[in-house]
Order: C-alpha cells, then structure tokens, then sequence
C-alpha cells in the first residue's frame, strides 16, 4: 500500500488537468482520467462478452446436435465441452460482468455524477485496469497450454480442481485460479477508489440524499465486494498451496476438507450476485425516472432496501450447498434465509412499478432495455424461491432449471442492464446520438431470443435433464424427441441472438463516427453528468466544478412552471 | 485532520464552503483495505479452527510443539512497535521532527519481530514441521506467513514514511495511513497467537 500513499502525494501536489498536450500513449494506454479508464473496462468487458457468448455456442451445439460439427469451432470433445462451460461461466461473471457494471459504470458515472474532476486516487484507477487486463490476458492463454484450459466449472470444487490427475489440465487449473484471484485485487483497488470518492469528493451541497441511486448502488455492491472477497482470496490461496505446492488443505485422505472450500466460496458467490446485481438496479432507476418523468418512488426505501439485502446475502450461501452433505437443520436456516432474501428485492420491483405508475412514459430505446430488465428479472427472481426451498432443491439441483433461474437473473443484469446503460449514456460518452431505430431493432432481437433459449431450459431441467450431461443420446429417458426439439429451440435463439449483436455494433461504430452531434442534456435530465459538455474533457467541468441545491429526482415537479424537470446544479 | 483534496480547485471550493472531510482520502481508503485483509484473515482462522476441531486427535502425533513462551516474547517485540507510532503520531501533531525517534525505533522493533521469526522458521523446519508434514504445519506456515508478508509490507510502508519525515515532506494524513495500517497487522497477531499458537 505505498503505492496509495505515493498516488495520494502526487495529486496532491501536482495538478494532472490538461495544462499539458498528452501523448497518445498517456491518453488512451496508460491514462489517469476516468472516463478513459471507464472505456477501457467498457470494451475489454463486451470483448470478453463476445468470447463468452462463442463459447456458449459451441456448447449448445454439442447440447443439441451431438456427434455434429459445429461450424466455425468443429467437433467439440468432452474434455472441450468442460472447459468451454467452465470458462464460459467464469469469463461472463468476473470479466463481463464485473468490469462492466462496477468498474465502467463506477468509473465513468461517479465522478461526473457527484460533481467532482475525477477519482481521489487516479494511479491506484490504472493500475486496477492493468491488473484486470493482465487476469483477462491470463484465463485467454490457459485455453493454449498443454491440457487445455480449466474444465471443472466456474464454482471449482476440490478435488477435480486441486489434482491434476482428476483434471487432466495441471497448467489450467493453476492459471484459472490465479486469474481469479489477481481479478479480485483488480476490483479490490477499484473499490476502494469508488467508496472513497462517493464519499469524499461530491460537490459543495449535495447531501447524503442528493447521490443520484446509481452512485449509491455501486458504493453498497462495493462494499459488498470488500466484506466478502477475503475468505475466496484465503481459499484461493489454499487452492494454489493444493495444487502446487503439496499441501492438503482439501484432502480429506490426509486431513483436509473438501467442503471448506464450497463454504469459502459461496459465502463470496452469494453476495456476488447482490454485487452485480445492485449496480444494474441503479441504473435502471436512472433511466425510469427520466423516461417516466417522474420522481423515484421512495428514494430512502429504494436505499434501506439495498442495505438490507446486502445484510442478508450474507447469510444464504448454504443455498448452494443443500446436496452437499450439510446438516438437514442447517438446511432449514439457509432456506429461511434464502426466502427473506427476496422480499426486499420485491419490495424495490415494486418500488419500480410505483415510479412507472401515472408516469408520462417515452418508449425510448434505454426505458424498453429498463423495462425489460424489470420483467425478466422477476421471473428470476420468482424461479428462485423454488429452489431456495431445501426440500424442491434436492431434486432441482443441477438440472437445467437451476441454469435457467440463474440466467434469468445474471442475463438481465448483465446484458440487459448494461445495454440500459449504455444506450443511455452513448450521449454523453461519445457526443453523438444513437440510431434509435437500429436500437430498438437490436433490442427485439436480443430479447426474444433471450428468452426462447431459457424457457424451453425450465422445461427441460423440469424433466430431469442434468446440466453436466454432455451427450444425452446416452440416456434413453431424457432422449425424448420433444426433448431434442427443445434443446434446439434454445440453440437456434442462442445463434440468432449473437447474431442480432451485430446489429448493436454496428450501430455504435456508425452512430460513434457521423450520429447527429449530442446537446449537453439529451434526454432532459436532471442529475449532474449532463451539465457538462458531451463528451466531457479532462476534468469534467474545466470552467469550475457545479454546485448541487437539490435531490435527483425532481421530475414534474407542482413548484416548477417552466419545465417538467429540476436540474441538481440550478439555483432555487 | 485537515481537509484534503485532488486539487486546489476543489480544494478551494471545499474551503468556501467550510465542508472538511470528516476522514482523509488515504485513511479512508486505508480503512477499506483494512476491511478486506479483516475477512481474508477471518476467513483462514474460521476454516483452521474447523479442521482442528473436527481431527480426531490434535495436535497431529509426531509434531514439534509451537514455540509458545519465545513467541509470546516476541508479541511484546511488536506491541511495542505499535505504541511507537501511536507515539509517533502524538509528537507530530505537537511538534513535526520529534516523532523521529520514536518512528524509527517502531521500525527497528518491527524489524527485530520479523527476524526472530525467521529464525524460529528454520527451526521448526529443523524439527520436522513443514508446509506438507501435516494440517498443522499447512495452516501454521499459510496464517502466520501471510501475517508475516503483511508485517514486510507494513516496514515498507514505515521505511518510506520514515525517510518523507526526515526530508520533511510527511503530511499528516500519510502518517496516519501508515498508522492505520500498522495498527491492524500489530492487532491481528494476538488473534492468531491464541488460534494458531494455544
């Protein structure tokens, strides 16, 4: 950590504001600002994205048409189909999801939304991108040693995991798990640069209550990250001992315990979810508001329900462990638990609903991603409290069924919300406006599909099938033609679905170049990053920094004649 | 504390308005970093209180007992390091170079902990204790190597701060991060004395 104090001292004393030309290499490879910083993880997450959503291709294809090429991959082999679930999992969750939500949004939205020129510690900002692209870097080169990249799924339970002749990928596994890891330091640093500067830098005036929601959504989810990080860290490390160096730490021939592992893990795994997820829910309350013109429905209930929910994703990740060989009575509590959990997530849904409700609702392209992600993450949400039931889970688990709940919770909260928030933010980000047309076109596209590959999956896991199957010809009882029609069905939604993504960047790459040119405040908003130019320069308001008179969200409000919203910086 | 910011704009609108930060940027940060290396610890103590626990006999036959008496002198060592910058950090709130002494002496007493420990290493090494010999010698060397690598890191921290005193470029608030710091990796160690050692 002297690294913290040495960045700390440099801003101090030196002013870094564009009083000088900088280099290309200074302003898009190693830069301090950051929004560029944003960028870098914006583009590094949807490239990893387009990597893991090939590789769900490829494994729906064997799914589906086993003992058939799949065309641009060819024959996938047993050994191929476990590392390509595995590091499909693992690469949409830490390298899609993670700098997506948390590091680009964090990175570009805090600042410019609390007013202040950039990120209290901007060096520790780069050197967490660095190590992020160094653990991406890391998980790519492991599909290319010898045995082939890790195949023992995302969540690595010893001892396929910790020996290599259970594995067959001595090199993989060991690299998996230090990507893992390394990732972790990455958002640990970010992290700490968020929370610091939400708390820190905001504007002259603006009040615990006048963060806009999205800013207070990362600052929670981060400290939700810091709290529940450790424990995976110390597991990693162990893990590593176990692979390399000859301990035993999960072997239980020679005194070791294989669960521990599970339990080190979930206990990050669960508030992990809550940690993606509350960032996407900002954003979407971002958007509503705006498009619905309306004030947030409860902006402190929005917030206590949050705090809660991270309180108690402490104390559910047993859920994932019913089959485990975990006491029946233990069970009992996690499931209590497990159920709580969704009532303040109710709650903000309904929060939501009551925001729309009697709202002048603009069916934008960013208010139809926002709305979708409200109705698809209720059916997540919803599939969820039957497997949170210890007693259906015994027989749930593992079937497509859990696949399908878990998708519909991580698919909108990943995909879903970051296309809410990049659509809306495109403005401010690159200066242009977006093709609304091609917008809503992509946006059909991507949802129907969406939602054809994980329905017939429900369906499916209902009947028995079994995620880690890899050729179910094997199995006569589950080989039934509708079966294989619906197994199908989710395959060609996949494709098209990826294909449809085409559509998304062409759109950025045409609208980025020659879109009409974008005013200062596109959308009327009312939060601060619109008062400054789009896009905005190094140091976000160079001709002085705004000051802030009230709350967020003051839409069509009664006292306010000559417009239907209240920007945060204009005076009274 | 005095209020800080990222630039003399900010700062000088900070100063306008008369809003100083309730905890510096670095402490602050500090205090998350702090946070997490709290549950990285909490997280290895808990999974070796359950192996130890759930072995049939414990300690593992054939082990060298861990040197309880020479290591508890050696915690002294370390306490002492702790109240040095405690002290440190007292003088220069009163007066900036009279916290060279005591600075310097936390360093060399943080010095002396890491050394003996070293030379305890070798040997329990020599005694047959390692890394694979058993789920005691596993845990020993990861909790109380991890600890030691944070009392390395925390000597950088203190070497640097030390040599910003002595050119007279130390703000307070980097004292107290260093600080902050030192208090947790002097304050975890009795923990993990009584799980580890007792």
């Amino acid at each position: 950590m002297a690294e913290s104090i040495r960045v700390e001292h440099a801003a101090h004393h030196d002013d870094h504001h564009g009083h000088h030309e900088m280099s290309f290499l200074e302003k898009y490879v190693f830069p301090l600002d950051h929004k560029m910083i944003a960028m870098q993880y914006m583009f590094t997450g949807m490239f990893m994205a387009l990597i893991g959503g090939f590789f769900a291709y490829a494994f729906r294809w064997q799914i589906a048409f086993p003992g058939t090429e799949a065309p641009f991959w060819g024959q996938v082999s047993p050994a191929d189909y476990n590392s390509l679930v595995t590091n499909h999992g693992s690469i949409m969750i830490f390298w899609v999801a993670m700098p997506v939500l948390i590091a680009a949004f964090g990175n570009y939205l805090i600042p410019l939304m609390i007013g202040a020129d950039d990120m209290v510690f901007p060096k520790l900002n780069r050197l967490s991108y660095q190590i992020f692209l160094l653990s991406a870097l890391i998980i790519l080169a492991s599909f290319f040693v010898e045995g082939g990249a890790f195949g023992g799924a995302w969540t690595a339970y010893p001892p396929l995991s910790t020996k290599a002749e259970y594995s067959l990928t001595p090199l993989g596994s060991t690299m998996w798990i230090t990507a893992v890891a390394l990732e972790f330091v990455a958002f640990l640093l970010g992290g700490i640069n968020f929370i610091t500067t939400a708390m820190n830098s905001r504007a002259p005036g603006m009040k615990m209550w006048d963060i806009p929601m999205v800013v207070w959504m990362i600052v929670i989810a981060s400290i939700l990250f810091m709290l529940s990080v450790g424990p995976l860290l110390a597991g990693g490390i162990m893990m590593l001992f176990d692979q390399n160096l000859g301990t035993a730490f999960f072997d239980p021939d020679r005194g070791g315990d294989p669960i521990l592992w599970q339990h080190l893990f979930w206990f990050f795994g669960h508030p992990e979810v809550y940690v993606v997820l509350l960032p996407a829910v900002g954003i979407v309350a971002e958007i509503i508001t705006v498009f619905a013109r309306k004030k947030l429905f409860g902006y402190k209930t929005v917030l206590y329900t949050a705090i809660g929910t991270g309180v108690l994703s402490f104390t559910v990740w047993a859920h994932h462990q019913f089959i485990a060989g975990i006491d029946p009575r233990m069970a009992n509590v996690f499931t209590v638990t497990t159920l709580l959990i969704s009532v303040p997530i109710a709650e903000m849904m309904f929060v939501y609903i009551a925001t729309l409700y009697g709202g002048s609702i603009t069916l934008s392209t960013p208010m139809l991603w926002a709305l979708s992600f409200i109705f698809e993450f209720l059916i997540g949400g919803i599939t969820g409290i039957f497997l949170g039931a210890s007693g259906n889970d015994i027989y749930m688990h593992d079937t497509y069924f859990v696949l399908a709940h878990f998708h519909y919770t991580f698919y909108p909260i990943a995909i879903i919300g970051t296309y809410a928030g990049f659509t809306f933010w495109f403005p401010k980000m690159f200066g242009r406006m977006m093709n609304d047309k091609l917008g809503k076109l992509h946006f059909w596209l991507t949802i129907i599909p969406f939602n054809t590959i994980f329905l017939p999956l429900f369906v499916l896991g209902a009947a028995g099938h079994h995620r880690r199957i890899f050729d179910y010809r094997n199995f006569p009882e589950l080989s039934y033609p509708w079966m294989w029609d619906l197994q199908a069905l989710a395959t060609y939604s996949l494709i098209v679905m990826l294909l449809a993504q085409v559509i998304f960047f062409y759109n950025v790459i045409t609208s980025w170049i020659s879109g009409p040119v974008a005013p200062k405040n596109p959308w009327n908003s009312n939060t601060l990053e619109w008062t400054a130019t789009s896009p905005p320069p190094h140091g976000n308001w160079p001709e002085g920094l705004p000051t802030v008179y009230r709350g967020p969200y003051e839409y069509s409000h009664p006292d306010r004649k000559s417009s239907d919203y209240w920007p945060q910086n204009e005076p009274a | 504390m005095t209020t800080r910011a990222t630039s003399p704009q900010i700062r000088l609108i900070a100063a306008e308005h008369g809003e100083p930060k309730v905890i510096s940027n670095g402490v602050l940060g500090m205090l998350l970093f702090v946070l997490t290396e709290i549950m990285l610890f909490a997280g290895m103590i808990s999974v070796f209180n359950i192996v130890r626990a759930s072995a049939a006999v414990w300690p593992p036959p054939g082990q060298p007992r861990l040197p309880v008496e020479e290591t508890a002198i050696n915690t002294l060592a370390l306490f002492a390091s702790g109240l040095c910058v405690y002290l440190a950090q007292r003088r220069f709130a009163v007066s900036r170079p009279s916290a060279r002494t005591p600075l310097a002496l936390a360093i060399v007493l943080a010095s002396i902990f890491v050394v003996f420990q070293g030379y305890e290493w070798v040997s329990m090494i020599a005694q047959g204790l390692t890394l694979t010999s058993s789920a005691l010698g596993s845990f020993f060397y990861l909790i109380v190597g991890m600890h030691a690598l944070h009392v390395v890191a925390a000597l950088a921290m203190m070497i640097q701060t030390w040599r910003r005193h002595a050119r007279g470029w130390l703000h307070p608030s980097q004292l107290a991060t260093t600080a902050v710091f030192w208090y947790f990796v002097v304050g975890a160690w009795p923990i993990i004395y009584w799980r580890v050692y007792l």
